[in-house]
């Protein structure tokens, strides 16, 4: 069970420039830690995250160990045309979320 | 090494003082929001920045699904939680007429769980529980709390009180030495916070969990070297009753992020 949490503006002006907000559940485990037995806990984080803004790629990022549970991910564009962002985070154990925001651009 | 007699007497006379703990005037109450930096306030205000909120989106999906032999959903009883659940969790732990003792919210929803659902109680801490419990006590958000307000918990919130004021452990520390007596300074960096439970359970980015009072009180209790009770314990339940009717009247913040 994986919930993401999206704060994109429902509206905006042609040309603004807006923020866009994301939040996705994941514990993010390193894979230095090790059980009180002595065994590694394996790794498992989020590894990679895409922002498309009506199917164009605006927004990548390469995640990382260091990262802390539930990354909070938040960056700038402009609005050009009403449509939708899609979202995907992608990582290990063949984790894969999506979720989407619609925008309308006046 | 020889100590002085005067340090001595000194150090006794500071063992044998007894504890200076008034609870805190009402009008200095202080929720532990107040404490934080400014930036993780705006964490907690904002529900899409605030990661207890992926906890309460979980428990909204888990009010509505059926579960247990009986196949029911939470939802199937109580309907709506945004009606049915407001104010609930400011008033718990509450008082179980047939277990005649106090329950708090996630005994609650697990008495629910066997009675109704008749379903396996979920664990504590596990993240089912902390999401249900997160659902439902969001539903309390900005409600005034008014836990142990029923007459038959007294004697209960009487035996928190006691147990707060008890010094225990290695450290020979009670709660009331730390959150009475020195709110507002600092333990290795931490600032000292004025123990009321408002916003539990709650985002602790130290956990980088949500996570129960329980919990919290748990790595209290280790953090003076002792013995931590037992998730459930009565002494757990008593100290979570006894640290909300000290919150009484203070608004709920739940899911709340503490650093």
């Amino acid at each position: 069970m994986a919930s993401a949490l999206i704060n994109v503006p429902a509206k905006a002006k042609r040309g603004q420039i807006i923020e866009i907000r994301t939040l996705m559940s994941h514990i993010m485990e390193t894979g230095f830690r090790h059980t009180a037995g002595g065994e590694l806990v394996p790794r498992d984080i989020i590894t990679s995250f895409v922002c498309r803004y009506n199917g164009d790629e605006i927004f990548r990022a390469d995640l990382f160990p260091a990262i802390a549970a539930n990354p909070f991910i938040s960056f700038f564009t402009v609005a050009t045309e009403s449509g939708k962002f899609d979202f995907e985070w992608i990582g290990d154990n063949g984790f894969s979320e999506s979720a989407s925001a619609p925008i309308t651009v006046e | 090494m020889r100590a002085s007699p005067a340090i001595s007497v000194a150090a006794l006379l500071v063992m044998a003082v007894p504890l200076l703990a008034a609870e805190i005037p009402q009008e200095q109450r202080r929720s532990g929001l107040s404490f934080m930096a400014s930036e993780t306030q705006a964490m907690q205000h904002d529900d899409t920045t605030n990661p207890g909120m992926l906890w309460v989106l979980d428990g909204e999906k888990l009010w509505n699904g059926k579960a247990g032999a009986a196949s029911k959903a939470c939802a199937d009883c109580h309907n709506d939680a945004r009606v049915s659940m407001k104010g609930v969790a400011a008033r718990y732990p509450a008082f179980d007429k047939r277990l005649g003792r106090p329950v708090d919210l996630e005994q609650r929803i697990n008495l629910c769980r066997a009675e109704h659902q008749q379903a396996t109680p979920l664990a504590y801490e596990s993240h089912d529980l902390l999401a249900l419990t997160a659902f439902v006590a969001q539903q309390s958000r900005g409600v005034e709390i008014s836990a142990g307000s029923d007459r038959e918990l007294e004697p209960f919130v009487a035996k928190g009180h006691e147990l707060f004021m008890q010094r225990q452990g290695q450290l020979n520390l009670a709660c009331a030495n730390c959150h009475d007596d020195n709110f507002d300074k600092h333990l290795a960096g931490s600032a000292i916070t004025q123990a009321h439970p408002t916003g539990y359970p709650e985002y602790r980015l130290e956990w980088q969990s949500l996570g129960s009072l329980q919990r919290r009180l748990r790595s209290c209790i280790f953090g003076i070297r002792a013995q931590p009770y037992d998730y459930g314990a009565p002494e757990m339940v008593e100290l979570e009753l006894y640290l909300m009717s000290r919150a009484r009247g203070m608004p709920m913040e739940t899911p709340a992020v503490r650093p």
